[in-house]
């Protein structure tokens, strides 16, 4: 084995950063002597960050959220339509959906789909949650974003089933044609449900 | 070692960040897993969805090594089945039952029965029967399969309405009554006597008779019970079936 060309605590730097998504062993080590580089610059402010986000993030006790405060910024947001809920897997789609500007209401965050493969049965989401959620609150209609997956449209409609009570309005994103799509490049699953999806113009 | 064959996805779980283990049933290698390379792409993820059909190349060093498939779509399924629960869940069920089939072994007649069976789930009124029938197929294929042909108790090749649940042999109406509450129902059309749709009765007991051997001949062995996925399609079967009024009494029931 070759011995570390540097010493522990930049071997040590380099392995921690090599294990985050997109890198590897050969850009983590890139990645630490362009730090190292740029110390003043980079280094000490991307530790103090990763210091206080260590500090202070949090899940949200409400919807599921990443933030520095609980509840979150989206759950304070008094602006927000407080009878709709977006339901979604993860905390990415959350911010994904925030980028667009696409929903005005509220999230829940699954915390990802059941799966029978993995073991992920409802007790392991925040289902229950969602339900305390639609019958306290004065939620009215729930929008579930789940991704178009097996296991993501089969845990939607499993949620559907435990909101049959709640008396709320249960909506579903609509699958079909991506803008700046090809029919021609789609495959035959979207194609399918882009068609049965048709509207009248 | 190379092979190419024709197969149905019955699970995908990722593996790294770009690539996915694939678990298929192939029509000629039985069921079989590999990698795929770039199998967790924006390209590839529609493709590698629970009750696709493929075109599968493996190939392998060595005939023991997990290998490595290269996938072409053949048929989509699961686009298709997401809006109706009823079949995503019949689809879920299906290959968590098959992930329980030995690896490696061919069994050609289960994968050309599973292929029927995805072929009819867009007709909600026969794929709960054969969905049954796949199963019963199944514990067939396996060595497992229940004798249907004649009473255990008398002989008889009429009028058998039960399955003892021990031997899986059928029992007569008249010989199984005394010990009904003991006895499983079976439904007429796994005798071939109806030649229509199965009633929801039917398949609700179609499905507790399959439940009950696949867990005793397949996943018991295994220290494994019957999968989720099984057991949610029977809560939802039974859910619609409440829903809907019940189908018809089953038998030695009130006439």
């Amino acid at each position: 084995m070759a011995s570390p060309l540097t010493g522990p605590e930049i071997e040590r730097l380099i392995d921690l950063l090599a294990k985050l998504p997109g890198l590897g062993p050969r850009s983590a080590r890139r990645a630490v002597l362009h730090l190292i580089k740029k110390k003043e610059a980079l280094l000490i402010p991307l530790a103090r960050a990763v210091s206080d986000a260590a500090e202070k993030a949090m899940i949200c006790s409400v919807c599921g959220n990443v933030d520095t405060r609980d509840p979150c910024t989206v759950c304070c947001d008094q602006r927000r339509d407080v009878s709709s809920i977006c339901v979604i897997e993860d905390v990415g789609d959350l911010w994904a959906l925030e980028r667009a500007g696409a929903h005005k209401g509220y999230y829940h965050v699954l915390g990802g789909t059941l799966s029978a493969l993995d073991g992920i049965g409802p007790d392991d989401l925040s289902i229950g949650k969602l339900v305390e959620r639609c019958h306290a609150g004065e939620v009215k209609e729930v929008i579930l974003a789940m991704n178009a997956t097996v296991d993501g449209q089969a845990t939607a409609h499993y949620i559907t089933d435990q909101l049959e009570t709640a008396g709320v309005a249960v909506y579903r994103l609509a699958h079909g044609v991506p803008v700046g799509g090809e029919l021609d490049y789609l495959d035959d699953g979207t194609l399918s449900a882009a068609m049965r999806a048709k509207r009248l113009v | 070692m190379e092979w190419r064959d024709q197969g149905i996805v019955l699970s995908v779980r990722p593996h790294g960040e770009t690539s996915a283990i694939l678990e298929v049933l192939t029509a000629e290698h039985g069921r079989h897993m590999g990698l795929v390379r770039g199998g967790a792409s924006r390209r590839m993820k529609p493709v590698l969805q629970p009750g696709n059909s493929l075109t599968l190349t493996w190939r392998a060093r060595l005939q023991e090594h997990l290998g490595t498939f290269t996938a072409d779509l053949v048929k989509s399924r699961a686009g298709m089945l997401m809006e109706e629960p009823m079949a995503l869940s019949g689809l879920l069920s299906v290959c968590a039952v098959a992930g329980a089939l030995p690896e490696r072994e061919a069994h050609t007649p289960l994968y050309e029965a599973l292929e029927i069976l995805l072929e009819s789930m867009d007709d909600a009124d026969i794929w709960p029967a054969v969905l049954v029938r796949w199963e019963l197929g199944l514990l067939q294929e396996l060595g497992y399969g229940l004798d249907l042909s004649r009473c255990a108790a008398t002989g008889e090749r009429e009028d058998l309405v039960f399955v003892s649940p021990k031997s899986g042999r059928a029992v007569s109406r008249g010989a199984g009554l005394p010990y009904k509450g003991k006895l499983l129902a079976l439904p007429g059309f796994l005798m071939g006597a109806q030649a229509g749709g199965a009633s929801m009765q039917d398949v609700a007991d179609g499905l507790k008779l399959t439940a009950h051997f696949m867990d005793r001949y397949l996943f018991a062995p295994q220290e494994r019970t019957l999968p989720d996925a099984r057991r949610r399609l029977v809560e939802l079967f039974e859910r619609r079936q409440a829903v809907a009024g019940g189908g018809r009494p089953g038998p030695g029931g009130p006439a």
